[in-house]
């Protein structure tokens, strides 16, 4: 059983926590060891959230080192740039193309560059940027980018779709289960598969 | 059966499983879902209080009425609550009593990161610092059974990982413990000095009986390794060395204090040198140095901020055990994107007729409104604890001669907390300053949680809402006058003719909260960018969901547009545009 180290990352109100406890029962359900962490707080307030999934034999710490992630989901593209850094070498890059813009902008103060995916790309040429602003309009719900993010994480591991499906049907409200089984299948075909 | 909890969670889960009837807190990152999950089990009363203080007296009610209680709260909550925690330490208990402290190491959400395990030593308690999830649900049976053994209240000390960390915690059925009654006991319950004075020898005598009970409990364990080099550690710092050296000899402390000095003596002893690994102070170190033990610590690992896996790894590889550090270093390339108010936010209003009016000063508190300290605003210019707005105020007016100008700016659940006794001040001593309370009506910083003002308590049932402006009348405030903060010309002239007035006056701005109890739901505002002159006026509001757009006027000047999507139709800025470019969305299409 290969430990893994996933780092998901985005801006508040983007599901970011319910992704990353789906996974984690997930992974408890396949029998991993799992830990996971995340700061609440100030950060709810349109701020940066970043979640930590962490699954083994035995995992110690909840919070993965810094330059340690094997797999790092990340919502929103500036925010891919922001943690790169903590991305192993050789880990896995998976990044929304969905841009949120943030009100300090308003204040003329800062720009919000136009080319974030390039600048993603020269420094790691290898991530993999998702076009989930298409995703998002096929399947007409802009709330289920964390559920794209699992079906593309779905792809990494050699589980069935119908044992992921599982406890996302069970995770999220009844009346939106379909678009969410619709999203999951989308990550996994926006990865090739 | 096996789930994933968080260490609030677990706490909760515990005091289930070990038989606690009673619970009580006041919310505050990170110890707010403590109370919150244990309102999901009706075999334990709870409640919401008004104040740490508060929570802990009843908690301590509860304990003397001979059941097992527990209270909650954040580090500098435990502040508040220190004056009946003191005397708890002399007077013991009925039924098991735990305090839990989350402490915020790195102030992810708090305005100090002090050390709580201090306060262990300080009111001569037992300490319990769990590691993980598994061990905050089994320290709560632990912390009862030691509080009843040892007669003395226990501190249960989590930091921020551990209360918001999920792992994985087997669950077990409830144990009920019998409610023993109360039973008068003049020398124990009466803290009069003659009384006192007896117990302080009690005390003395406790806690040498806990010295011996550490040597041999179970929470204290060793842990075989590898090397020459030993490890003391406990909490959070205990799976980061695990992570980091999965095979060192460890001596991991469940129960911190008083320390097992014998049992470290014999660690201690077996190795070439031993390293102690704690985040924040050198509580243990300190300790084991006074007995002559030697020992290393603070000169590897830092006193300040969190640890983390590389914290712990760059520690380590500069006291020599590692050949490798950590040297990932944070490269900002993207740009900043700090905490705003919600669209829509009731505080906003308030803001900015304050802002308007000129107020010289605005002293601050603790909440969602402390962002007008930051950008956008910037108009806050104090934040010290809960309640000091007012305090602070009053000060400043003596000492700079006149309250005209100066404004205290307090949230409903704070002023609560701390703030009454402020404003009986503001009236004994004749202030002349403005008070605002930014009544929201609910304790919205931490997620939403019922206050005074909510209308009902925390296991959900309908309870009385209190009426500030009595309150504040029948201290004798003279002029108290309640504003819906929407209303933005009425909001003004009352804050600019009280910001002026020789005398003290209590503004209320009333509004509810977009986010909590519910998500409010009315028509949304677009704008009609054809009618934008670019004035830019929407944008002083400081609503997220008002952005510059590219597209300029004739004149050059930068349009301005409402992202809808985020847009909660507060109706503010449709008051500030004087082109009728902002409309209500039914007007689309017009």
């Amino acid at each position: 059983m290969n430990g893994k180290n996933i780092l998901l990352v985005g801006v508040g109100g983007q599901g970011i926590v319910l992704a990353s406890e789906i996974m984690s029962e997930f992974f408890r359900r396949v029998g991993y060891d799992v830990k996971k962490s995340e700061v609440h707080g100030m950060a709810q307030r349109g701020g940066i959230v970043s979640s930590h999934v962490k699954i083994g034999e035995k995992v110690y710490s909840p919070m993965i080192e810094k330059g340690k992630a094997d797999i790092m989901l990340s919502f929103e593209k500036m925010e891919t740039l922001r943690w790169l850094y903590y991305v192993k070498p050789d880990g896995v890059i998976v990044s929304s193309n969905v841009k949120i813009v943030p009100p300090i902008v308003s204040t003329g103060e800062f720009v919000y560059p136009e080319d974030v995916e390039e600048s993603i790309l020269k420094e790691r040429p290898d991530a993999k940027i998702l076009d989930i602003q298409s995703a998002l309009k096929e399947l007409g719900n802009d709330k289920v980018t964390n559920v794209i993010m699992i079906g593309a994480l779905s792809t990494m591991f050699g589980f069935s779709p119908e044992k992921w499906l599982e406890v996302i049907k069970e995770a999220v409200p009844k009346k939106v289960v379909d678009v969410n089984v619709e999203a999951f299948k989308k990550g996994r075909s926006l990865m090739g598969s | 059966m096996k789930v994933l909890l968080s260490g609030n969670e677990a706490i909760a889960r515990g005091a289930y499983e070990y038989g606690c009837v009673f619970a009580a807190a006041y919310p505050g990152t990170p110890s707010t879902e403590i109370l919150e999950n244990i309102s999901q089990y009706k075999e334990i009363k709870c409640q919401w209080s008004p104040n740490e203080k508060v929570a802990t007296e009843v908690a301590i009610g509860a304990s003397f009425a001979g059941g097992r209680a527990l209270c909650a709260m954040k580090h500098v909550g435990v502040n508040v609550a220190a004056d009946p925690l003191m005397t708890l330490s002399y007077i013991g208990v009925k039924g098991g009593f735990i305090i839990v402290s989350a402490d915020d190491p790195g102030m992810h959400s708090s305005q100090n990161e002090q050390d709580n395990r201090n306060y262990a030593k300080f009111a001569k308690i037992p300490l319990l610092e769990p590691s993980d999830s598994q061990e905050a649900k089994d320290f709560v049976g632990y912390g009862f059974e030691i509080s009843e053994k040892f007669d003395t209240p226990v501190l249960i000390r989590l930091t921020t990982r551990t209360s918001h960390g999920k792992g994985i915690v087997e669950l077990g059925d409830r144990k009920e413990v019998k409610v023993k009654g109360f039973e008068r006991d003049f020398t124990k319950y009466v803290a009069l000095p003659m009384n006192a004075r007896k117990r302080r020898f009690v005390v003395e005598e406790r806690e040498k009986r806990l010295k011996e009970y550490v040597e041999k409990c179970e929470l204290n364990r060793i842990e075989e390794g590898k090397g020459n080099i030993g490890f003391i550690t406990s909490g959070i710092s205990y799976v980061h060395l695990k992570e980091v050296l999965p095979d060192a000899p460890i001596l991991k402390l469940g129960m911190p204090y008083p320390l097992p000095i014998e049992k470290i003596k014999n660690f201690v002893k077996r190795f070439d040198k031993v390293i102690v690994v704690e985040e924040l102070d050198p509580f243990l170190e300190e300790q084991i140095k006074a007995h002559g033990i030697e020992v290393y610590g603070k000169e590897f690992f830092p006193e300040i901020g969190e640890f983390s896996p590389e914290v712990v790894r760059n520690g380590l590889y500069k006291a020599g055990v590692l050949k490798e550090e950590n040297k990932v270093e944070v490269k900002e390339k993207a740009i900043p994107r700090p905490p705003v108010f919600c669209p829509g936010c009731p505080h906003l209003g308030i803001f900015y007729a304050l802002k308007r009016a000129r107020a010289k000063i605005v002293t601050g508190d603790i909440g969602c409104y402390t962002l007008a300290a930051i950008k956008p605003f910037e108009i806050m210019d104090t934040c010290v604890c809960m309640g000091a707005s007012i305090g602070n105020a009053i000060g400043m007016e003596k000492v700079l001669g006149s309250g005209k100008g100066i404004a205290a700016v307090i949230g409903d659940s704070t002023f609560v907390h701390s703030g009454i006794t402020g404003l009986i001040e503001a009236v004994y001593n004749k202030s002349t300053i403005t008070i605002v309370i930014s009544d929201n009506s609910i304790t919205a910083m931490t997620g939403g949680q019922p206050d005074v003002r909510t209308g009902f308590n925390c296991e959900g049932e309908e309870t009385k809402r209190m009426d500030f402006k009595e309150l504040a009348e029948a201290i004798g405030v003279e002029h108290v006058y309640v504003v819906n903060p929407i209303n933005m010309d009425d909001t003004f002239k009352i804050v600019k003719r009280e910001l002026e007035a020789d005398h003290l006056s209590l503004i209320i701005s009333q509004a509810p909260c977009v986010l909590y109890p519910q998500k409010v739901k009315r028509e949304k505002f677009y704008v009609e960018l054809e009618n934008c002159t670019g004035c830019a006026l929407c944008s002083k509001i400081g609503c997220q969901a008002i952005y510059r757009t590219e597209e300029k006027t004739e004149k050059g000047h930068y349009k301005w547009d409402i992202d809808v999507a985020l847009c909660t139709g507060c109706g503010l800025c449709i008051q500030l545009c004087k082109f009728d470019a902002i409309r209500p969305i039914s007007r689309k299409g017009e």
